[in-house]
């Protein structure tokens, strides 16, 4: 629906939960669950690869307060795997784990599941419990991994349940290759090749709010299942793989989420108090530890890229090689569909290359498994793509901004790497434009000498990604029509803090032409919400939002058609102007009457023959056989790339070799924007994860495997001594397709800074750097050499 | 063993043990307000104030308290509205989850230093991690609050600033 000069749509209206976050009400699930239930705690494995041979729970048993103790024999170690990963049919993550394995994979993988009245109990069992292990030699280094003698998965029922070149007899959660054109003879046929090796580690989300699950036994002996989660409805699955029971039999909700940025698209708590409610029918709850959440959870996917960039001398991009080896280390969750990411949403950037060639593996390695972090494979495909085209540019003694002017996909092109489809809505010229003006690039293009021992320079980088998966993605909305005449919307995506109940709100009234006031949204709850995918991949505003507008277009509908029996006149013949139904064929001028307002009047004035919203609902509960309630779903074969450009003004002290980004500017083209404000602060905080990923969040490891940084101690998120300005601004396309123009914001945020800020390094200590972070030690190491 | 304090005006007497912690505590009372984002005292969302200083309540036994004086953000809900409606017109508030810890040390950071500047905000908050907003919403949040502020004291308008709170 398109209409000038929106009402509610692109403008920057209230969250519609904030004055409750803002003042500390009880929202998130550890504020609702009742005090009196189990605790649930895990014992984990201090092996990355171990067959745990006997655990002897007797004394722990014994300590006053411990309800239960699961370990291994609890769980039919023949029965069917699952996957925790969040994903639609059909499920590209592999088959591959056991509530309890007697197998474990990693330091951190479970070992027992112990549940009792309070923590210091359960704290005292799980101390007092002796386990024996045959350790086993762990696969930790991802390049040997693929066909290594050592297998993570040698188990007969592991299950790749569709085609993604999975084989577990190779240590292979994936493998796939795609390309056009005859990419050897195209590179072979360039005046120059960037040919280099790109790192990136195992970031964590790091949302405030840890993994937590809250369960109990519903009136119908039922499983209710309270967690914080993005995807109600794909939980409800996993837990019925897991536990072998009916779908049927649980039931999924979520309360407000502190923060999910994709990993909580995975069950990764759930299905531990889900078992011990099931078993015991007592109500239990799970919260891990930040600890927990730093080493036994489901971060980025550590990438090796390879790329081959081919170009002519006058810096036109022909040709780019991309091979990608992800570690999706002891589970697969996410790894097949992540990695296609790193190509599929990198090359198609560069509009004139003649051939590309995508190849990548998957392996599996004994380290914590990954998972689904914002950005999903693109922000590292992005880091590499972008990095090789600003090392060609320096290489060709060219303008980073006018060698992407040269070369960038334009609106109505064919994007060959991006699954052939066609770029519907595109502004990343005009983004490229801004950015420079921004950044007062003309000004700053040279390095700057402060003086003091420090340099400043600044770097670019440009990123798209999707919104939604295209012909997967499911999104669907109900609107009811209540007394007074508000209305209720249900939802199955998950608001995180994203606002996305509030933009869905929006779109529906807009569409409906009342206040936002008016609109009531609630979700998700598998019970009560329509079918949605989840809240990932981008999808939320493009699909859902879709989803909404048609449903509220539809509601409409219904609301005239029952005003019409009221008049005693015909459904076509009647006009719905978010007040009144009137009689549209006795006054022509109404219906091109802009106003809302003025229509109104109008409306209550002139016509004689019309009924209110209000008397319209109160008719709707007596004597009545329209229903004023609809439900659509949407999905769509389209997945509409947001684009976005990014520049970092960084301060590198050549001494310390410490960097601080003094200014970073972001513009976008996300489509409409449904919330300027909302987008402008996703947009923000995407950067500002990018610049953590780029500078300061580092994942190391001890010799045995084990993860060093397991708290906010070691492993540094920003904080906000730590970071200049940054800058957003909006350059918007119109996308058709989606709910008023708009595509997706949520992930593509975060993908510019690494590459911008490697090459604004490089720029002012005259080093390239492969790997990130890049930490003060490699810089001031590199200016000493 | 049994403390008395006052809990957001009220005095309390409360049976405890002597290792719990005071975020345990306040919890315990029905302070949910008060959150747990980590277990080394490095994000702040657990700050309450303890004598109308901040504290991180991760890093205070509860026996600490007795005799004292304890606010949390249930205690503050007229100021935490009146500056949070700064934080909401952005969207900075976002998940919300490092809200009350944050605006706790806001609230206290305006009481030390009525008008702080720029860097002294970042200083002063720079223990309060959020994840969600890269800091520049609740900076904009923060400042279009002491403009508010400043306004009504100088030119003695409350009326602008009641309309921007109901907006």
């Amino acid at each position: 629906m398109k209409r000038e000069g929106n009402l509610i749509v692109n403008h920057a209206v209230r969250k519609k939960d904030a004055m409750q976050l803002v003042t500390g009400q009880p929202v998130y699930m550890d504020d609702l669950a009742p005090q009196n239930c189990l605790i649930v705690k895990l014992l984990r494995s201090p092996y990355a690869n171990a067959i745990v041979q006997e655990v002897n729970t007797t004394s722990a048993m014994r300590v006053p307060g411990i309800e239960v103790i699961y370990t291994w024999r609890d769980i039919d170690q023949n029965g069917r795997r699952y996957t925790q990963a969040g994903q639609t049919y059909p499920e590209a993550s592999p088959y591959d784990r056991l509530i309890i394995d007697r197998h474990v994979r990693f330091i951190g993988d479970v070992v027992a599941i112990v549940a009792g009245k309070d923590e210091a109990c359960v704290d005292k069992a799980l101390r007092m419990i002796k386990v024996k292990y045959e350790v086993l030699e762990p696969v930790l280094d991802f390049h040997t991994a693929k066909d290594n003698p050592v297998l993570v998965h040698p188990e007969e029922n592991w299950e790749s349940l569709c085609p993604v070149g999975a084989d577990n007899k190779r240590n292979l959660c994936a493998h796939a290759e795609s390309s056009d054109g005859d990419i050897d003879a195209v590179l072979a046929d360039c005046d120059i090749v960037i040919d280099r090796v790109y790192h990136t580690k195992a970031c964590q989300q790091t949302m405030m709010e840890t993994f937590r699950t809250y369960c109990s036994i519903d009136p119908y002996g039922r499983l209710n299942v309270f967690s914080s989660t993005q995807i109600v409805f794909h939980c409800r699955r996993i837990l019925a793989n897991a536990l072998h029971i009916p779908k049927s039999k649980i039931r999924v909700s979520k309360p407000r989420i502190g923060g999910g940025f994709g990993a909580k698209q995975t069950s990764v708590c759930e299905v531990y108090p889900a078992f011990v409610t099931w078993m015991t029918k007592k109500p239990s709850k799970i919260i891990y530890t930040r600890q927990e959440s730093m080493t036994a959870s489901t971060p980025r996917h550590e990438m090796e890229m390879h790329v081959r960039l081919g170009a002519t001398k006058d810096g036109i991009v022909r040709g780019i090689d991309l091979y990608t080896l992800s570690n999706t280390g002891a589970y697969g969750e996410h790894g097949p569909t992540t990695v296609g990411l790193s190509g599929h949403k990198s090359i198609p950037l560069y509009g004139k290359v003649e051939a590309f060639r995508f190849v990548n593996d998957v392996v599996y390695t004994n380290r914590m498994s990954s998972g689904a972090y914002r950005g999903y494979g693109a922000t590292q495909g992005l880091f590499a793509v972008e990095s090789a085209v600003n090392e060609l540019a320096q290489r060709l003694n060219m303008d980073p901004f006018e060698i992407r002017e040269k070369n960038i996909v334009k609106e109505g092109d064919v994007m060959p790497a991006y699954y052939g489809q066609v770029n519907t809505s595109c502004a990343l010229d005009r983004c490229l434009k801004k950015v420079r003006e921004m950044v007062d690039w003309d000004h700053k293009k040279m390095v700057r000498d402060m003086g003091n021992g420090k340099v400043r320079a600044v770097g670019i980088g440009m990123a798209m990604q999707g919104s939604g998966i295209g012909s997967v993605d499911v999104g669907s909305a109900t609107i009811k029509v209540n007394d007074d005449g508000f209305y209720t919307l249900a939802i199955g995506a998950a608001d995180m803090g994203t606002g996305c109940d509030t933009i869905l709100a929006q779109i529906a009234a807009e569409v409906l032409e009342c206040p936002i006031d008016d609109i009531t949204v609630c979700g998700a709850d598998t019970d009560f919400s329509p079918y949605d995918s989840g809240s990932y991949a981008s999808s939320t505003t493009y699909i859902t939002g879709k989803a909404v507008e048609k449903c509220a277009l539809q509601i409409r509908d219904q609301i005239c058609k029952l005003g019409a029996k009221k008049l005693g006149c015909a459904p076509e013949d009647v006009s719905f102007d978010g007040k009144w139904v009137y009689v549209e064929n006795e006054d022509e001028g109404a219906e091109t009457t802009a106003d809302t307002e003025e229509k109104s009047a109008r409306a209550a004035e002139d016509m004689v023959r019309k009924v209110s919203l209000v008397d319209l609902a109160t008719a709707s509960m007596c004597g009545n056989d329209i229903a004023l309630e609809a439900t659509v779903t949407n999905s769509s074969q389209l997945s509409p790339p947001p684009f976005m450009v990014g520049a970092a003004e960084v301060e590198v002290d050549l001494e310390t070799g410490e960097v601080e980004v003094i200014d970073y500017v972001g513009v976008v083209d996300c489509g409409t924007p449904i919330n300027p404000n909302l987008a402008r602060v996703q947009a923000e905080g995407g950067i500002l994860q990018g610049i953590g990923m780029a500078l300061t969040e580092n994942i190391t490891y001890t010799k045995r495997g084990q993860v060093l940084e397991n708290s906010l101690m070691q492993y540094k998120i920003p904080t906000r001594a730590d970071i200049g300005r940054i800058r957003v601004a909006f350059e918007s396309s119109y996308e058709s397709e989606g709910p008023f123009g708009a595509k997706s914001i949520g992930e593509v945020v975060i993908n510019t800074p690494l590459p911008a800020i490697a090459d604004a390094v490089c720029r002012a200590v005259g080093k390239r750097f492969y790997e990130l972070p890049i930490t003060p030690e490699q810089i001031a190491t590199a200016v000493i050499e | 063993m049994q403390i008395t304090f006052v809990l957001n005006g009220r005095k309390v007497s409360e049976e405890i043990e002597p290792d719990m912690l005071l975020i345990d505590l306040v919890r315990r009372m029905g302070c949910y307000s008060v959150k747990r984002g980590c277990e080394t005292s490095n994000c702040g969302l657990c700050t309450v104030f303890l004598d109308e200083k901040p504290v991180l309540s991760c890093s205070v036994l509860a026996v600490r308290v007795d005799g004292r004086t304890v606010t949390t953000l249930e205690g503050l809900q007229e100021e935490a509205e009146e500056f949070g409606a700064f934080i909401a017109d952005q969207g900075a508030e976002q998940c919300g989850f490092c809200n009350p810890g944050f605006i706790m040390n806001a609230l206290a950071l305006f009481r030390e230093n009525e008008f702080p500047s720029e860097e002294e905000i970042k200083e002063y908050l720079a223990g309060n991690l959020c994840r969600c907003s890269g800091y520049e919403g609740q900076l904009r949040g923060i400042l279009a609050f002491l403009d508010w502020k400043k306004n009504k004291q100088q030119e003695k308008k409350p009326v602008q600033g009641e309309e921007k709170r109901k907006k």
